[in-house]
């Protein structure tokens, strides 16, 4: 019996069109366009004018305040503006734009395919390095990486967990580094597992990518304290809590972080970024983006640097469909829809999904008929359809009552409505209503 | 290129739909349905069918010319009901009746409380309780199961197996002396559906097999249903095993009247029962044990509507403290 | 006969029981409350539309009788007319009010501002603001989903079915501001009738650089500062590209309207302009 988690849950179609397409190298673009708020927090400050010019891997901007991350220059090139561009959701957000000229590395930037195992860093010196390459979650949540390793006062991790479950329908960017650069990945996991002074690691990975499973198996027999948990196809079971829940069987509770449990939660991809980091030298400039869709040509991952413009990534993979209606930054059930395709690859796009007109439009939403499957579908346990109805009506102090701050915002519930209501669109509007409302009277 | 679709996420929809789960139902009911042809003959098709037209066009009617709304009647929420209601009454009852309890259900019950997902108390069940108040002789006068040959107006009548209990305990009998006697039929009569009743409910089998497929097909869950014949079953147990003389067994409490009708189908209504699973399991123990209290201490033989339709009045109440099990 | 007596008997001792029982309990449970309060609620309309900021009419009442002056306590809706009365009950001054009226301050109508996406969420502005730019390319103009027309109490706002924009029936709205606080783009302003129940407004609340609002909009506010040159009175400002009217300065001249390069400041209830004006 493989574990889970146990309340709620959904099954979506996998749709893992790519999971068998060998990581590619997609080639630098002519421009490239860095936004200085990749990550949670506030953005970075830029250190270059227009006018200057950068090498791949140099420091363009600097992390403001402690829960921001450093971003670095993914080319080599000129910097021909800094100012605010027009991002995936139409938005002008500030960001700086280069020129690309050649592709000259920094120095100190070990760019060779060995492997190296030998941690010789302290604990103080991993996670400075961490920070310095301006690692953030690259699951999508995009948390600076070097604040989650730096625990509060009082609290102290037993345990790491690394999440390879990929749960989203279609996305296949980890199950292939989990497969491709394994090796880098345990080795950026002991590097984790030294940075927060722990002695366990567990990789949860769903059973629907059986190679990775026995790949990374096959490495952690050898390797003290890590091992891979082999977990059943459910989703949301990438959300932290959910994942934590499943490996260890700890529940996070209500409005606490994970690391109340003693858990803190990696992402894999984040696990290779590490590594990179604290072996090579390597900060944060590229990642592997599933390009996938029922009506794309050839789905597949890429290597990009960051800031590539996303139609490039389109055109690699056989060009935009022609009945396309929709392109999702992410998976189908957390991703959020653009407007703008030449909006640049962040450090949390795991992939791009390109919907074609089948499964593009929501039907009319309809009556509420009370089956409670939003219910049973929901995986922190709460009421969908109420919390629905209380954000119509922004009922403020019962939506807190009724716990939307718990609410991971997964889509189980809007997936699963047979009235297609859109549940999840207005209890993402009273959370965000009733957070602000807590957060003013803290003050 | 087209101007490119936005809306938040999820982008996926599971494909579920209000028609699947009624139709669901609807594939359900199916085999009661070929029951009740097969012991109660035309009747029971003129009655269902009438039903059926009523309930759909009165539901037509009011969104159209009422409420100004688009008509719904489609999504098979009005079929349900008027499946249910014919279900829920004698096969030779008269057309008219059925008619006026087909307004009643879907003017009363549904509509007035602002159609589907917003009505208090399941709508097939108004229907049936107010015929049964206005019209209690036609409304308790049970055509004698006699095959598919059963005339419709004038059939053979004769009364269901729990009213002959309830009769035959007040002359003083033992329950024993009433089963051995043969006038209730043996459990596998009871089981199949050989007996006088509503013209949906006899046949416990035929419930079953509609259960296991809207358990299958997860449109129910299996909470309601078994509290219910848990609760009826522990109860009429314990007051069996007090005095067999006085109380039927639970075996015998089970597969008679509309036990199996409403707690498979009619208890389960999506839109009166609760949505938690704790919630669900109150609502089931209470329809069981007010069922019971009606059937053994009470003047009506028979108690599932009315236990149903409490049990509906409840159910806000029950959403209200009954939260589901939270994460943590 | 005798059941009839014992019943009619025993039915009043249960009704004499009860109410004395409800009398007991009625003052042990009494609130003693500002009888003041019931006054100043009789004098307000009863529309319980909560435009003044307090839960209800009842709300504004008690706020009223609790406060010293009436400084912050103004019932938009029975307007000075009232607020008069309410004073005179509570032997107060009450300043005078002029009357205002909820305006639109976008005019990106469907052939002003090209859509350049559909919008597929809830029918809802706030959930589209929250989500991104809306279905054009301007981040600040109404995204139509009629928030504001579900929030009026008045029934004093409603779609325009063909520019795809709000519109405030001015013989209805009693500028109660429910729709303001409803518009996630704050597009929705109260600002004071004019003489002869005129105004003046900039119908663009865009704070993007010309060029860029624009291109999203043939109708928006481009921060070109002709207007603010123009005007005698000094009641217009530009700040962050975008023009603003003070009311309370404007004296309806009108001569920011005839400069606008974009024809994004609007006059309303002016009579048809002379041909001359314009030479």
């Amino acid at each position: 019996m493989l574990k889970t988690f146990k309340i709620g849950g959904v099954h979506p179609p996998e749709n893992k069109l790519s999971s068998g397409e060998k990581i590619q190298i997609l080639p630098v673009p002519e421009q490239v366009i860095i936004p200085l708020g990749q990550h949670i927090g506030a953005p970075a400050t830029p250190i270059v004018q227009k006018g200057d010019t950068v090498k791949a891997g140099q420091l363009i901007a600097t992390a403001t305040g402690f829960v921001s991350a450093n971003i670095h220059s993914s080319v080599s090139g000129t910097v021909v503006a800094v100012d605010s561009v027009t991002d995936a959701a139409g938005l002008s957000k500030p960001a700086i734009t280069i020129k690309v000229e050649g592709d000259d590395w920094e120095a100190d930037i070990d760019r060779s395919a060995k492997t190296e195992h030998n941690i010789t860093l302290s604990r103080e010196e991993i996670v400075k390095a961490i920070s310095a390459a301006g690692i953030v979650g690259m699951g999508g949540a995009t948390f600076p990486t070097q604040v989650k390793l730096s625990p509060p006062p009082g609290s102290k991790a037993e345990i790491l967990i690394i999440n390879g479950v990929e749960c989203e329908p279609y996305l296949t960017a980890d199950h292939r580094i989990m497969l491709e650069k394994a090796e880098e990945i345990v080795v950026g996991v002991q590097i984790l597992m030294k940075a927060i002074d722990v002695k366990r690691a567990v990789i949860g990975i769903e059973n629907n990518k059986r190679d990775a499973i026995e790949k990374l198996q096959s490495l952690t027999a050898k390797t003290l304290g890590v091992e891979v948990c082999p977990l059943k196809v459910k989703y949301p079971q990438g959300g932290e809590k959910q994942l934590i829940k499943a490996t260890t069987g700890r529940a996070v509770p209500s409005g606490a972080l994970p690391i109340a449990v003693g858990a803190v939660v990696q992402n894999a991809g984040t696990a290779l970024a590490v590594y990179e980091a604290v072996m090579k030298h390597k900060p944060l400039i590229e990642r592997v983006v599933t390009v996938t869709g029922k009506s794309v040509k050839k789905p597949g991952n890429y290597l990009c640097r960051i800031g590539t413009p996303i139609s490039k990534l389109i055109e690699a993979a056989g060009g935009l469909p022609e009945d396309t209606v929709k392109i999702i930054g992410g998976g189908p059930m957390m991703g959020r829809a653009m407007v703008n395709p030449d909006s640049p690859i962040l450090k949390g796009t795991s992939g791009v999904l390109i919907v074609n007109d089948k499964e593009g439009a929501r039907k009319p939403s309809r009556n509420c008929i009370r089956c409670s499957k939003c219910v049973s579908a929901c995986p922190m346990g709460l009421e969908p359809y109420l919390l629905m109805t209380l954000a119509d009506h922004n009922m403020l102090e019962q939506m807190e009552t009724e716990k939307i701050m718990d609410c991971i915002e997964c889509g189980s519930c809007s997936f699963t409505c047979p009235a297609n209501r859109p549940l999840l669109d207005y209890i993402r509007l009273g959370k965000a209503r009733t957070g602000a409302m807590i957060r003013n009277k803290k003050k | 290129m087209n101007k490119l679709l936005i809306s938040p996420s999820p982008h996926v929809h599971s494909g579920d739909s209000i028609e699947k789960n009624m139709y669901g139902v609807l594939i359900a009911l199916i085999p009661a349905f070929i029951c009740s042809v097969l012991f109660f003959g035309m009747g029971a098709l003129v009655v269902t069918l009438t039903s059926v037209i009523a309930c759909l066009l009165f539901e037509y009617l009011i969104q159209k010319f009422l409420l100004k709304q688009q008509p719904t009647v489609l999504d098979g929420s009005a079929l349900i009901t008027g499946v249910l209601l014919a279900f829920n009454v004698p096969s030779n009852l008269p057309v008219w009746i059925i008619i006026i309890g087909a307004l009643v259900a879907i003017g009363i019950g549904k509509m007035s409380f602002g159609g589907l997902g917003c009505n208090i108390f399941n709508p097939a069940l108004v229907g049936r309780v107010f015929l049964l108040i206005s019209f209690p002789v036609q409304m308790t006068t049970w055509p004698v199961a006699a095959g598919f040959n059963t005339s419709y107006l004038d059939a053979t009548t004769g009364a269901t197996p729990l009213a002959l209990l309830k009769e035959a305990l007040k002359t003083g009998q033992s329950v024993s002396d009433i089963m051995t006697s043969g006038a209730v039929g043996s459990y596998r009569d009871l089981f199949l559906g050989n007996m006088g009743g509503s013209l949906g409910e006899i046949a416990a089998i035929a419930l079953l097999i509609g259960l296991v497929f809207m358990l299958f097909r997860k449109i129910i869950t299996w909470h309601i249903p078994v509290t219910i014949f848990a609760t009826v079953f522990v109860f009429t147990g314990i007051l069996h095993l007090c005095n067999p003389a006085q109380f039927a067994d639970p075996i015998f409490h089970l597969l008679t009247g509309g036990l199996m009708l409403g707690a498979i189908f009619m208890a389960t209504d999506y839109v009166t029962s609760p949505m938690s699973n704790k919630g669900m399991i109150i609502y089931g123990i209470g329809i069981g044990i007010i069922t019971v209290v009606i059937r053994v201490f009470g003047a009506y033989p028979e108690g599932m509507s009315f236990a149903i339709l409490i049990m509906n009045a409840f159910t806000p109440l029950i959403n209200r403290y009954c939260k589901p099990e939270r994460f943590a | 006969m005798n059941t009839i007596v014992i019943t009619i008997i025993s039915l009043c001792a249960i009704g004499i029981a009860s109410a004395v029982i409800l009398y007991f309990v009625a003052q042990k449970f009494k609130v003693e409350e500002d009888p003041r309060i019931d006054t100043v609620e009789g004098l307000l309309p009863g529309a319980n539309c909560g435009g003044c900021g307090y839960p209800g009419c009842r709300g504004l009442a008690e706020a009223a009788v609790k406060s010293e002056n009436m400084d912050g306590i103004f019932c938009p809706v029975g307007g000075s007319e009232v607020m008069n009365k309410v004073a005179v009950a509570l032997g107060r001054e009450v300043a005078v009010q002029a009357p205002k009226i909820a305006v639109v301050r976008c005019n990106g109508s469907c052939s002003n501002r090209p859509r350049t996406s559909v919008y597929d969420g809830a029918r809802s502005c706030a959930v589209e603001h929250s989500l991104y730019v809306g279905d054009t390319a301007c981040a600040f103009g109404c995204l139509g989903c009629g928030d504001c027309v579900a929030a009026c109490p008045f029934d004093a706002i409603h779609m325009n079915k063909e520019t795809g924009l709000p519109e405030v029936d001015e013989t209805k709205c009693v500028a109660c501001g429910a729709c303001a606080k409803a518009c996630p783009r704050n597009i929705i302003e109260l600002r004071n009738k004019g003489p002869k129940d005129r105004w003046v407004f900039v119908s663009c609340v865009n704070k993007d650089k010309g060029a860029v609002a624009r291109k999203a909009c043939t109708a928006a506010c481009i921060g070109c500062m002709k207007c603010a040159k123009e005007c005698p009175f000094d009641a217009i400002t530009v700040e962050n590209n975008l023009a603003y009217i003070d009311y309370t300065k404007c004296r309806l001249c009108r001569k920011c309207v005839a400069v606008c390069p974009t024809g994004a400041i609007h006059e309303v209830n002016f009579p048809e302009r002379k041909i001359t004006e314009k030479l």
